[in-house]
């Protein structure tokens, strides 16, 4: 099958690079951009540790094919902490939400959207939103609790 | 590993000579949450991929003439957003919200849903009970009631040269109450095990409908006649239970059993239907939240 190339937003910069049909956006970030906070975790959209930023939506990384971006911007967690660490990072260590630390970039990927969406959620709209984030080791208290002290902060 | 042929396409006419030329060849490709899956699965094997993300008008919500038009591209986070749903058909609201989680429903669609057509489809039950129609365009344009849409598990009537351009919901004129329960085996993102849509109208006109506990969403037609024009109570719900079921015919799987979900259809069928009834007199619990 043919190569194409592609152009899209990566973290700010314009990205041009050649990709087979079936390239899978999570691939090429990790394997070709050296973008690596994303994580191939169950590979069917089911754990959320690849999510990225498309177009400001949370999206499953290893579902979308690069050639789909063609156009469009994708943000990772380093480009959301390209000057420093955001206030919900910063709570993330705070409250040590996070262990293996396998699913910290998808959960903090799909909370600032929520917190983009409505900067005051509430507990159970919190865990409505990372309902789709499994974590194996915190049991998601520490991370419901970082989040509802950055919005208190706010 | 799978490789195909890329197109993205601009226009309907497009897509459809690409899928005249292709046929079974081709697959359609919108949010992908689904057909990604099926080609890493090997359930299908596609050589070409016809991506219509780019057709414009296959996006959106809108009021058009009697009814409300959802295009082929509207995502479910689109509907949960939107407020002309939560005004006219909150309960399409309520039942997007049960569907995967956020990070799915941003790209995964309405249309696409009721495409993969398995039987644990979470929209399909408000649809029947909302008495949509399929708007489907291939050789001729074709306006099919969802009821006649799903022919099997992850078998529709689409034939392989036609296409999907929305769905159509007829306006309700009359004061209804309506609802969508949701049983997974966590509260989490899950495939339901059983899913339970009831509608009624001021009149006491009920409709009833279920997915995940026949090969197809289905409808209770004889629960929903044997109802109709009475006030709902207690002994009702007892009464009409049996004959619902009856309409049903689950499986066991990895997520039930065949006899858990026959009796928990049960259960949750009189929860949904009395919410329907108290949403209908103005007393029921708001629409959004998680009815189990």
């Amino acid at each position: 099958m043919e190569s194409k190339e592609i152009k899209f937003k990566l973290n700010g910069k314009i990205v041009r690079t050649e990709v087979k049909p079936y390239d899978k956006l999570l691939e090429v970030l990790r394997d070709k951009l050296g973008v690596k906070s994303p994580k191939y975790g169950c590979g069917r959209g089911e754990c959320g540790a690849c999510s990225v930023l498309l177009d400001g939506k949370t999206v499953r990384s290893c579902l979308i094919y690069a050639v789909e971006v063609d156009g469009h911007e994708i943000v990772s967690l380093e480009g959301l902490q390209a000057n420093g660490l955001t206030e919900l990072q910063k709570s993330f260590l705070k409250h040590n939400s996070f262990q293996c630390g396998f699913c910290a970039p998808g959960m903090v990927i799909q909370v600032t959207e929520l917190l983009r969406e409505n900067p005051h959620p509430d507990e159970e709209e919190i865990r409505e939103y990372i309902s789709g984030n499994l974590c194996r080791c915190t049991g998601y208290n520490p991370i419901v609790d970082a989040v509802l002290d950055v919005i208190k902060n706010k | 590993m799978k490789t195909f042929e890329y197109f993205k396409v601009a226009s309907v006419d497009e897509a459809l000579r690409l899928l005249s030329m292709y046929g079974n060849k081709a697959k359609i490709l919108a949010g992908g949450t689904d057909l990604v899956v099926m080609i890493d699965d090997e359930m299908v094997a596609p050589d070409y991929i016809i991506d219509i993300k780019g057709i414009n008008n296959l996006k959106g919500i809108e009021i058009r003439d009697n009814y409300l038009w959802i295009g082929a591209l509207t995502t479910f986070s689109e509907i949960i957003h939107a407020e002309i749903i939560k005004e006219k058909f909150p309960v399409l609201f309520e039942a997007s919200k049960r569907v995967a989680s956020v990070g799915v429903r941003n790209r995964a669609t309405l249309v696409g849903n009721i495409c993969s057509a398995v039987p644990s489809l979470d929209s399909a039950p408000t649809l029947l009970v909302l008495n949509a129609s399929v708007e489907i365009k291939g050789k001729e344009d074709k306006l099919v009631p969802i009821a006649d849409f799903f022919k099997g598990p992850r078998k529709t009537i689409l034939e392989k040269d036609e296409i999907v351009l929305g769905i159509r919901i007829p306006l309700e004129t009359r004061k209804y109450g309506a609802n969508y329960i949701k049983l997974g085996r966590y509260e989490g993102e899950d495939l339901a095990q059983v899913g339970v849509a009831t509608f009624v109208a001021e009149d006491l006109e009920y409709r009833i409908a279920f997915c995940a506990v026949a090969p197809t969403p289905v409808r209770a037609l004889d629960a929903e006649a044997f109802l109709k024009g009475k006030e709902l109570n207690t002994n009702l719900l007892d009464e009409v239970v049996p004959l619902a079921l009856k309409a049903i015919a689950p499986i066991s799987d990895v997520r039930a059993s065949k006899e858990y979900r026959l009796h928990t259809s049960g259960v949750l069928l009189k929860r949904s239907l009395k919410a329907s009834f108290d949403r209908l007199k103005g007393n029921g619990p708001s629409y959004g939240i998680n009815l189990v």
